[in-house]
């Protein structure tokens, strides 16, 4: 059923599937964020895999260097859309760890606890 | 003989799941900052052995930054409740729901383009999909050697705009969250 060609997608969701794990289950806020980061890494990893063209010329980074011809560069490099979005993705989970950290840090000044269920039942 | 990223890229991905498992399950906070951070590593090693050198050093710079802000949390507060275990209900509809995720993504994955050969590598459709326009024009029509810079601040420079929007709110987010002066009972 599983075709050789998608397994490293498949592996990619593995990791994506931890992250779910992580979420859902854990109690520590801190485990929760870095649950929300791992499900980033796997997501990029997987638009990441993606991207990749195997070619005759090797792996080819999309940059085309000095000397290179154009037209055998557009034939073998990699495919640079993704790529693109993926480091606007990067960005935007850095904003996002910073904003959750800033959130963790509050609930730690207001109720001196990680634990979300003591959280829950102190009702501030 | 040319390079073939596969096997690396397996054994990579395998790092990231065993230390993402490593970072959850860990009893101290540090070792599970730690552990993401090495995965976040690991990926941007990916990104290099794939071709994407800009990825690569995005990804070690954010996650440097992620790895001080974790940091920051972790050190600086002592916390009891490591120990907490979730009950066991709540781990079995954790596991089902992510063993759901997988099963799905694999049943869907089946028409997916392989590994290697994305649909700009078609020999009958491949000239035509964007990614293959933005290599042939990026060059001539940006001046940036440099496609994926090409695309990111040129053909969808408005995307970035909206990126740096979502950034500076992130940012006031969280001075807002943060800030002592001006709070009525701190």
């Amino acid at each position: 059923m599983i075709q050789p060609g998608t397994m490293p997608y498949i592996l990619a969701i593995l990791v994506l599937a931890v992250g779910v794990y992580a979420v859902s289950c854990k109690k520590n806020v801190v485990k929760i964020i870095v649950g929300i980061m791992i499900m980033e890494h796997a997501v990029n990893l997987f638009l990441l895999l993606m991207t990749y063209r195997a070619s005759e010329a090797g792996v080819v980074a999309p940059i085309l260097t000095r000397g290179q011809d154009a037209a055998a560069f557009a034939a073998t490099a990699a495919d640079p859309t993704p790529q693109a979005l993926i480091l606007t993705s990067i960005v935007i989970g850095l904003g996002v760890v910073a904003l959750m950290v800033a959130m963790a840090l509050r609930l730690h000044e207001k109720y001196g606890t990680f634990d979300l269920s003591r959280i829950r039942s102190l009702r501030g | 003989m040319v390079f073939d990223p596969t096997v690396a890229v397996y054994a990579l991905i395998a790092f990231m799941f065993l230390g993402s498992i490593i970072a959850i399950e860990a009893r101290d906070l540090l070792s599970t900052v730690i552990s993401v951070s090495a995965v976040g590593a690991a990926l941007s090693v990916i990104a290099l052995l794939v071709g994407a050198p800009d990825i690569s050093i995005t990804q070690v710079v954010v996650e440097v930054l992620c790895l001080i802000v974790l940091i920051r949390v972790v050190v600086t507060r002592q916390d009891e409740t490591v120990d907490a275990h979730p009950s066991d209900a709540a781990t079995a509809m954790g596991l089902a729901f992510a063993a759901f995720l997988v099963v799905v993504c694999a049943v869907g994955f089946v028409g997916l383009r392989p590994f290697g050969q994305p649909l700009l590598a078609d020999a009958k459709v491949g000239a035509g999909t964007m990614g293959a326009q933005y290599l042939e024009q990026s060059f001539a029509s940006t001046g940036s050697p440099n496609a994926v810079m090409g695309v990111l601040l040129d053909f969808r420079a408005y995307d970035t705009l909206g990126e740096a929007t979502v950034i500076f709110a992130a940012v006031i987010g969280t001075y807002v969250l943060l800030r002592k002066v001006g709070r009525k009972n701190a």
